[in-house]
């Protein structure tokens, strides 16, 4: 595989939320706007990343039995870094996602990518995949949290586009799985040629 | 996993022991790192929370805490300007809210008028509870800014005054927030009940 295509895979052929519907939990449940969606996908990104560089790193240390609770801790300090450092030097972003950050750890997108690939590869390949797998979930959630913006508030990262109130029922779960399931009908649609 | 190393006995206990305890290790030093930050943060968000919703004033004079109940307390601070008490400053909560419990600041003037409000920590439902912040909607600015507490009429004649609509109050709840709205107003019921006590 190309170092390039290790990269990509994270957009479309692999994309955590459209293709392999990893990480649902955090999906449904932050992309209430455009903003929520990236803050999150970010977050994630920035977990997935440092723990994949770990993993690869000490990959041939771990005894085979014992490596899914050592990423668990591994990936859990990381999760409580991130939470507590958010805290305590950026509480507006804190104050919206900080639900939601401690679900990163049972993110099976993160422990995913652990075992499938950075258990198996070297630290530069693992950090490009951490990366491609981050940013492909960051924008799946930021397309998701725009169109629901859009649909259920009436504006685009806090900028106001029509007036009135817009359908209520996008800001809400069932809203999410809607429009989820439209977005997946789509990237299939463009991607597979149905 | 031809890569990985066999597992034994000894090597699985001391492989996770030095796991954990370097992610400890890391988390004691980050946790001690961001104490202080977060604790100002918080004060912070607690300054302009007052600050918002107090008439100007020069200092906080005191902070005091008082019971509605048996272990039910809420945290009042008092402000002053020119050696004069300007208002009171109350951190009332509730756990009437849809999704839990949720903190507002209420303030008060001398006279029982509600100055101002502001939402200071809630899990409302974003799109609809979460219009009771301000920056959502003027929903709260309608209908507690201002609030002359003391001369609104005790209509079901139980003590109770802030009330819903729905629930013979005067004020109306936001479109689909019922719940949330009803908990806002209890909020400040229990801020107001707070106040009288400080009163006496």
């Amino acid at each position: 595989m190309s170092k390039l295509s290790i990269f990509t895979k994270g957009f479309f052929k692999e994309n955590a939320v459209f293709v392999m519907l990893l990480g649902l939990c955090p999906t449904l449940g932050t992309t209430t706007s455009a903003i929520n969606g990236l803050g999150m996908g970010l977050a994630t990104t920035f977990v997935l990343v440092m723990s994949n560089i770990v993993v690869s790193l000490v990959k041939s240390q771990i005894p085979d039995k014992v490596r899914i609770p050592a990423y668990i801790v591994i990936i859990a300090s990381f999760v409580t870094i991130v939470e507590l450092t958010m805290q305590a030097y950026v509480p507006a972003l804190y104050d919206v996602l900080g639900l939601f950050i401690p679900l990163i750890v049972v993110n099976c997108i993160i422990l995913g990518r652990a075992e499938a690939f950075a258990s198996k590869n070297n630290v530069f390949d693992s950090i490009l995949d951490g990366f491609g797998m981050g940013l492909g979930f960051s924008m799946a959630l930021m397309m998701l949290g725009a169109i629901r913006e859009i649909l259920g508030s009436g504006s685009i990262f806090n900028i106001s586009i029509y007036q009135g109130d817009g359908a209520l029922v996008f800001v809400l779960a069932p809203g999410a799985f809607i429009v989820l399931g439209y977005l997946i009908a789509l990237i299939n649609r463009i991607t597979k040629k149905v | 996993m031809g890569s990985q190393k066999k597992s034994s006995f000894i090597n699985m206990l001391v492989v996770l022991f030095l796991v954990s305890g370097i992610a400890a290790t890391a988390l004691a030093y980050v946790y001690q790192a961001t104490k202080g930050p977060i604790e100002t943060a918080k004060k912070e968000k607690e300054k302009q929370a007052m600050a918002a919703v107090l008439p100007e004033f020069d200092a906080v004079k005191d902070t005091f805490k008082i019971a509605l109940a048996a272990e039910d307390t809420i945290t009042c601070y008092s402000t002053v300007k020119d050696e004069k008490v300007v208002g009171y400053a109350i951190k009332a909560n509730t756990k009437k809210g849809f999704s839990g419990e949720f903190w507002i600041m209420v303030g008060f003037t001398p006279d029982g008028k509600i100055y101002n409000t502001s939402v200071l920590e809630h899990h409302e439902t974003p799109g609809l509870g979460d219009k009771m912040q301000k920056n959502k909607s003027d929903w709260s600015d309608k209908y507690f800014t201002g609030m002359d507490v003391p001369n609104i009429a005790d209509k079901d004649g139980d003590g109770v005054i802030i009330e819903v609509t729905k629930d013979q109050g005067e004020v109306d709840a936001i479109t689909a927030a019922t719940i949330s709205s009803r908990a806002f107003c209890d909020a400040c019921e229990r801020a107001y009940n707070a106040f009288k006590q400080i009163e006496k």
